[in-house]
């Protein structure tokens, strides 16, 4: 909402600084964004008076001008402009004058001959034709050739005289405050804030003209739930002309551009009153009726747009006897629209819905500055002063003949809200000791009606229904920096962490630790990524949550697996060339089936690398997450049939009975489909599964107090008999003393047979209550590989 | 025989002063004190002197074999002192040559911000909790007093998953207000970080997915005093003792009275500069005393008790705490990125 301090100052008079202004606003709750003053970006223009003007002696179309501006003595200009006569007041930059864009001017030679400035177009001031529609558009502005102009003195600034010395204001209102969105109600707002004096204006019509309001124009309101009051008043012998110059320039500075009379005194009120205003060509409106219903469903209408539009029955509209001439809120129809010739106009002040209004214009993509207002709700008393301010107005400007009589249909007459303050609530929920007479001073300021602790709401602040509100307003204008800082006090709760998220923080640390980088990426995917990672066509993981109106089909889908959110960001590494890359995320990912139709989201600790990387470092770095939550029988199980995995280089990862995750390869063809020319590896745990594997607090067991016998065995087996094999086997071979069996050689070739491998395993002997003696070891050992043998067929080497 | 003792301790003196080596000195030693050695030798002797001579004699030898067997072992010091001296030497190492790399992982800085706000609250006494992303609309907008036509809740602004518009994306972690005072028994103090998303195309400033942190207390006689200053506590625990803070009036459905919270800009400490768009103060935060209808319908006597709840978007904090330009860094996890943090 952009505001013209000048406007404003007609109804409060505030002299603060643009800062000062912006800062006390804010504060109070009427949030500054920017401040604008429209002359910054022009210095040292005046007005000028053309002296005397020859040829200039080098060129056949220069003139060479002697020009009064206000000093000792008449400065000498150059102009090309073919415009100007002696006598004429016209707009000078100066030698060192700013324009619009960071023109500057500086004196200088023209054909040699000197020139101390230029005279300027109003194009060259940063105006437009509408802003003064009768200048020359093509030359130099004539100023004494526009009879608004009055008043003009030679060495003015020309600021002041075109009007351009006003400072803008955006504001930031807040959709609670629709009654903010207007002069009137910003000018309440600062007079309260500055305990300045509000000067509010009756709008006053004299009327007379030929016929009455009731004979002419007959309205019906059979959406009467949509359309809580329908105020109109008529116009006639309309004469379409610009709108002056005052008018003009305020349009202007709220960022309005200037149409004709009849549409920018609708323009004005919308601004002024904060009610959106909307005129008709009475000829147009057939029937000599306005009739406003739900449009019928497919029925079109021609919106000022030129845009045809295809309505429902969720639209309203305005209608005559036959067709639709209006979309109701948002949009007048071309056909009634005031044109130059538009005799009588009808002028119509009404309350729509917010929610109908707002779901039509958003249906049809066509937010209007009108409907912007209407769906936050608008004060319904505000319609019929705001259509007597255009029939003033129109009469101010000469612009036509009210008709006497209103049309003034309230199919909902609202009640006003009354509260009790309830001081003692309010300082206690503001955390002050506000008096009850500071709280009746601060809502009698607001125009709040007070009566002792009984408070009447006024019609334009829908927003307060509750002693909370009031609380709101005493606390705006005692100041929330008034408000005293103090501590929760009361119970003291525990708090803290959940073993959830404890076990989150952890798996962190350790990842960390490890050298992996911690990533973030979207939980929305599109379905084309089951594709890049190879899932079958039918795969029920494929069914997702999806977005009904997502940004793009990349952001299109929840994801129910955590996969290709971290080889996408392993792809962007690799092709930003970075050599090396370790990453882990804790991520969710997000399954149907969950209570209220809601999802089942489900976290997974991913990691991701390539480059210093194989299957058997993120193996142990599998193992060091394992290990870090103290998870028992620790087993990796070869998984040929995962899609998304190398089919040679996948395991399943399991702690007992329960499966953690998978580990691996990324298939070669995943990789390629993620432009990755690398081996890119990647683990999925569920955080579930390690909440449930997670061990025990550790308990501290004696170190052994007995030595440990050592042997090395090599045995040559198949080698289609894995590691993990031999190990198990070798553990139940044992008769109870081995404590440890570590792989530490692995060897095919010369003195091995074709199609075998020896594995080397060192073993570890132990008892916990005595030292053992060779034999014993060597009974073990002897067990041990005769379980080799017979189950696996290896033989000691 | 005098003499001849001196002979030795002179001869014996000079060879362990040039000894060169520990050997040497082994030689020299079995060469004069050995059973064999020259001072044994000579002490064989002894009995062939008279009863007068011999204590004269015997204490002279005594003499010598002290004097050889301190001169071997200082002999002995010195030369393992060489030794060691040299052997230091010779093992020098250019201590310039880098180090073995041990790489370390980083926490993503977005984390790393809100493990600091984390553990501000959970030092106050707060909970942590985590809540659904995938969320009731009824629990994002009606329960918090969004009404029906509230435009969040409009299809342009927020991610749905049906037509009724029932399932949809949390846009704020404010449903998890409720969730709390669903489950949770009275008083309760909580923070809830987690994910939110909202229909913004993505650019420097905007992500269709960011992060939020709730907040909430709700107890007897919890003002808005409180709530002022409770959080210039936290700010001043993250932006440095004596940051200034400022609170300005705003709306939200479910707080009344509400507020924004603004933090004096470190750049131009409150002048106004391009950092701060001119303003002199950033804004950090909404917040504002629950709204008693919102308490009520989560079944809470508005008149026993009251709350506050605060939001932060988490992202823009980061921003600003690691002075990162773009938001797009945050979700690009570019290492070049992450490494820095």
């Amino acid at each position: 909402m952009n505001l013209s301090r000048k406007w404003l100052n007609e109804f409060v008079t505030v002299t603060a600084d643009d800062r000062t202004f912006a800062e006390e606003m804010t504060l109070s709750g009427s949030k500054v964004e920017v401040t604008e003053d429209l002359s910054a970006e022009i210095k040292n223009v005046v007005v000028g008076k053309v002296l005397s003007m020859k040829r200039h002696e080098n060129s056949d179309h220069m003139w060479v001008c002697m020009v009064d501006v206000g000093e000792d003595a008449p400065v000498q200009i150059v102009t090309g402009a073919q415009n100007v006569k002696e006598g004429d007041l016209v707009p000078v930059a100066k030698d060192q004058s700013l324009l619009p864009g960071g023109v500057k001017i500086e004196a200088g030679k023209l054909r040699g001959v000197l020139s101390n400035g230029m005279l300027c177009s109003f194009k060259e001031l940063g105006l437009d034709q509408r802003d003064f529609p009768t200048a020359y558009e093509n030359g130099i502005w004539i100023l004494s050739d526009d009879e608004e102009l009055t008043g003009l003195t030679i060495g003015q600034d020309i600021c002041s005289a075109v009007g351009l010395d006003d400072h803008v204001v955006e504001f930031e209102i807040t959709p609670n405050r629709p009654d903010c969105l207007s002069v009137i109600g910003l000018a309440r707002e600062a007079a309260a804030t500055f305990d300045a004096q509000l000067r509010l204006h009756e709008p006053v019509v004299k009327g007379g003209a030929e016929g009455n309001l009731v004979e002419l124009l007959d309205v019906e309101t059979p959406a009467a739930d949509l359309v809580p009051r329908y105020t109109a008043r008529m116009v006639r012998n309309v004469k379409i002309a610009p709108s002056p110059k005052w008018m003009r320039e305020r349009l202007r500075a709220m960022g309005v551009r200037p149409i004709n009379n009849i549409v920018d005194i609708t323009n004005y009120v919308m601004m002024e009153y904060g009610q959106p205003m909307h005129a008709f060509d009475y000829r147009y409106v057939q029937g000599g009726k306005i009739i406003v219903r739900r449009a019928a469903e497919g029925e079109e209408l021609t919106t000022l747009d030129g845009n045809v539009r295809k309505l429902t029955a969720d639209h309203l509209v305005i209608a005559d006897d036959n067709r639709a001439v209006g979309l109701a809120g948002i949009m007048g129809g071309m056909n009634s629209e005031i044109v130059d010739d538009t005799v009588d106009v009808v002028f119509e002040s009404a309350c729509f819905d917010g929610t109908c209004i707002r779901k039509g214009a958003l249906s049809l993509g066509m937010r209007t500055e009108a409907s912007a207002k209407f769906e936050k709700g608008l004060d319904p008393m505000n319609t019929l002063p705001a259509v007597n301010r255009a029939c003033e107005l129109v009469e101010l400007l000469g612009a036509g003949e009210v008709v006497d009589g209103v049309i003034d249909i309230l199919n909902f007459v609202p009640h006003p809200t009354v509260l009790q303050l309830r001081p003692d609530k309010i300082n206690a929920l503001l955390g002050t000791d506000v008096s009850v007479e500071e709280m009746q001073a601060i809502l009698t300021k607001l125009q709040f009606g007070v009566e002792g602790e009984t408070i009447t709401v006024p019609s334009w602040r829908g927003d307060v229904v509750h002693y909370s509100d009031l609380a709101e307003e005493v606390a705006r204008f005692h100041g929330y920096n008034n408000i005293p800082c103090t501590l929760v006090s009361g119970e003291t709760t525990r708090g803290g962490y959940n073993e959830e998220q404890k076990m989150e923080q952890q798996l962190g640390a350790v990842c960390r630790s490890m050298g992996y980088d911690e990533i973030i990426t979207y939980s929305f995917i599109s379905p084309t990524y089951y594709d890049k990672i190879r899932w079958a066509a039918d795969d029920e993981r494929r069914e997702s949550f999806k977005i009904l109106n997502p940004l793009g089909e990349d952001t299109s889908i929840m994801r129910t697996t955590p996969l290709p959110s971290m080889l996408e960001i392993l792809s962007r590494n690799y092709n930003y060339r970075n050599k090396s890359v370790r990453l882990y995320e804790l991520a969710r990912t997000y399954r149907m089936g969950g209570e209220d139709g809601l999802a089942r989201e489900l976290k997974y600790l991913t990691l991701g690398a390539y480059g210093e990387m194989d299957f058997f470092a993120l193996k142990g770095m599998v193992n060091a997450v394992l290990d870090s939550i103290r998870a028992e029988g620790i087993r990796y199980e070869a998984c040929t049939a995962n899609p998304s995995y190398h089919p040679g280089r996948c395991a399943n990862v399991y702690a007992g009975d329960v499966c953690i995750g998978v580990m691996g390869q990324i298939h070669p063809l995943v990789a390629q489909n993620y432009d990755a020319d690398t081996e890119l590896y990647c683990a999925e745990l569920s955080l579930n599964a390690l909440m449930e594997v997670q061990g025990a607090d550790p308990i501290y067991a004696p170190l052994p107090k007995f030595p440990a016998v050592s042997r090395d065995i090599a045995v040559v087996c198949r080698n289609e008999i894995t590691v993990g094999a031999l190990a198990d086997c070798i553990r139940r071979g044992a008769k109870g003393l081995l404590k440890n069996a570590a792989l530490f050689d692995i060897y095919q070739g010369a003195g091995i047979p074709e199609g075998c491998k020896s594995v080397a395993f060192n073993l570890t002997l132990r008892a916990d209550d005595r030292s053992i003696t060779s034999e014993e070891a060597d009974e073990d050992i002897k067990s041990i590989l005769e379980l080799l043998k017979t189950e696996l067929g290896a033989v000691l080497r | 025989m005098k003499q001849q003792l001196e002979a030795i301790r002179k001869s014996a003196l000079e060879a362990i002063e040039q000894a060169g080596a520990s050997e040497e000195l082994e030689v020299l030693r079995v060469k004069y004190l050995g059973k064999k050695g020259e001072l044994t030798a000579v002490l064989k002797q002894m009995g062939k002197l008279s009863a007068e001579e011999r204590p004269i004699i015997g204490q002279v030898a005594n003499e010598v074999r002290s004097a050889l067997e301190q001169a071997i072992e200082g002999a002995r010091s010195r030369l393992a002192a060489a030794a060691l001296e040299q052997r230091l030497v010779a093992e020098a190492i250019d201590v310039t040559i880098p180090g073995k790399e041990v790489k370390i992982g980083h926490k993503h800085p977005m984390y790393r911000a809100l493990d600091e706000i984390k553990e501000i609250f959970v030092g106050m006494g707060f909970t942590v909790l985590d809540g659904p992303e995938v969320e009731l609309a009824s629990y994002n907008f009606d329960r918090l007093n969004a009404e029906e036509g509230h435009p969040s809740r409009d299809w342009s602004d927020t991610f749905y998953f049906d037509t009724d518009s029932r399932v949809m994306l949390r846009s704020q972690t404010s449903p998890m207000q409720v969730r709390a005072m669903e489950t949770m028994s009275l008083p309760i103090r909580i923070i809830a970080p987690g994910r939110v998303y909202r229909k913004d195309e993505v650019d420097a400033t905007h992500s269709p997915m960011f992060h939020q942190v709730e907040g909430m207390v709700i107890d007897k006689n919890v003002t808005m005093a409180d709530l002022k200053g409770t959080l210039n506590t936290v700010m001043e625990q993250l932006f440095g003792e004596g940051t200034v803070t400022r609170f300005r009036p705003h709306h939200f459905p479910f707080t009344e009275p509400s507020c924004e919270m603004d933090v004096q800009c470190h750049k131009c400490g409150g002048k106004g500069c391009p950092t701060c768009k001119g303003e002199g103060w950033i804004e950090v935060l909404g917040a504002g005393m629950v709204h008693p209808k919102v308490l009520e319908m989560s079944g809470i006597n508005s008149e026993e008790y009251s709350g506050w709840a605060f939001g932060m978007g988490l992202e823009r904090l980061a921003m600003r705490r690691f002075k990162i330009s773009d938001l797009r860094l945050i979700f690009e996890n570019d290492v070049r990125f992450l490494e820095q943090f």
